[in-house]
């Protein structure tokens, strides 16, 4: 017997992205009222000048609803006409149920497939690259691609090696079938061996990370998959008008942004404001970035994630 | 990869250190030191171990790193592995 399978759509691609921050501000000086750290050492070493803190209305759902609603508003689409909702998260405050269905039921969305995925900081790029393929499948029509992370809920704030660099927010964006593709290739991958080098062991610990083998990783490693990426949907990092690193750590984001050599980009450096916001950072960052104008429609933007796993994934897409 | 000499090592040395620190390379001389001459941090060391291992084949793990405090240093540890 031979199985029926839906016709094969060409490509997918973004129509519009979103994003939602806490309203609270902590500052560096805020931080080092309670931990040995200065705003002087955080900015050179990290690059974070003030970060989004979550307050206890502000969960998961929450700010996932809010960013997502923004992108849904953006898209010109309705609640209706969406039958997919993937959430990337690496801070669920539970293991389940998952916060995707409830996400949809807020914003109207009926009975979508909906399931959360945990690719830590690399969650938003599995995210989407998992939506285009069901999009261009023919298994979903139009997707909600959501990143949105509570960081804060699982930090140590008297360990000065993450309380002063992880925070709180949530950005997505809108994903239908196209004729011409819009999302590329993701380039993804994983290396479990070093699956402790970040981590939260059990349910009662904090977040830890190994800062410099992290460092030495991700400012090593993490380069060719971006430009694997770019090779793989056809595009040369001149002509990239975007580069959006996970917002890891300033010094990550320029190391990647100077060996892909993507000389006319912007690169995002969002971080600054927001702090690190693992899986919610790429989709948070370039919301912002596209809101401001810094960035033409249109064009293409590199996006690449990297963290806990290890995990890493990059795609280039079209700037809605 | 054949055994580079000394002042292959410097050059290729300050031609890293230049493209990631933006130092001159005729800065780069031997006896300097990375943090007190050079002002270079650990987070810039850590990416110029990176680069040098692509340059010259040579692991520099993170422990023997904060024992390489000038220059030469970093040379005599390149050449005394790739012999």
């Amino acid at each position: 017997m031979k199985l029926r399978v839906p016709a094969a759509v060409p490509g997918s691609r973004i129509l519009a992205f979103g994003d939602y921050q806490p309203a609270r501000v902590v500052t560096n000086d805020e931080l080092a009222e309670t931990v040995d750290t200065s705003d002087e050492w955080i900015r050179t070493r990290v690059g974070i000048a003030s970060r989004r803190i979550a307050g206890p209305e502000e969960g998961i759902v929450e700010m996932a609803v809010h960013a997502a609603g923004k992108a849904l508003a953006g898209s010109g689409l309705g609640p209706g006409d969406i039958d997919l909702v993937v959430l990337a998260t690496c801070s669920a405050e539970s293991p389940m149920p998952a916060h995707a269905p409830q996400v949809a039921s807020r914003l109207g969305i009926d009975a979508p497939g909906a399931f959360d995925l945990n690719a830590a900081c690399a969650g938003f790029c599995y995210a989407l690259g998992t939506a285009d393929a069901a999009v261009r499948a023919g298994t979903a029509r139009n997707a909600l691609v959501i990143g949105a992370e509570k960081m804060s809920a699982w930090l140590d704030w008297s360990d000065r090696s993450t309380s002063i660099i992880f925070a709180d927010g949530a950005g997505a964006a809108v994903v239908t079938g196209s004729a011409e593709p819009g999302v590329g290739p993701v380039v993804w991958g994983s290396d479990g061996d070093h699956h402790d080098k970040i981590i939260i062991p059990d349910r009662n610990a904090f977040i830890r990370q190994e800062g410099q083998a992290v460092f030495r990783w991700a400012t090593g490693a993490i380069a060719p998959v971006a430009l694997e990426a770019c090779e793989r949907a056809g595009v040369a990092p001149s002509d990239l008008a975007a580069i959006v690193p996970h917002q890891a750590n300033l010094r990550i984001v320029d190391a990647i942004a100077r060996k892909v050599k993507a000389t006319n980009a912007v690169v995002a450096d969002d971080i600054v404001h927001s702090g690190n916001t693992s899986g919610a950072s790429i989709p948070l960052a370039l919301s912002r970035m596209i809101e401001r104008g810094d960035v033409p429609s249109g064009a293409p933007a590199l996006l690449v994630g990297f963290g806990a796993g290890l995990a890493y994934a990059a795609q280039v897409i079209q700037i809605p | 990869m054949a055994v580079a000499s000394d002042k292959e090592i410097l050059e290729g040395l300050a031609e890293i250190i230049d493209d990631i620190v933006g130092i001159d390379q005729s800065e780069v001389t031997p006896e300097k030191n990375f943090i007190d001459d050079l002002d270079i941090d650990s987070l810039s060391m850590v990416e110029i171990a990176v680069a040098a291992q692509d340059k010259f084949g040579v692991e520099i793990p993170d422990d023997e790193l904060r024992n390489l405090k000038t220059v030469k240093d970093v040379i005599n540890f390149v050449q005394n592995l790739q012999q």
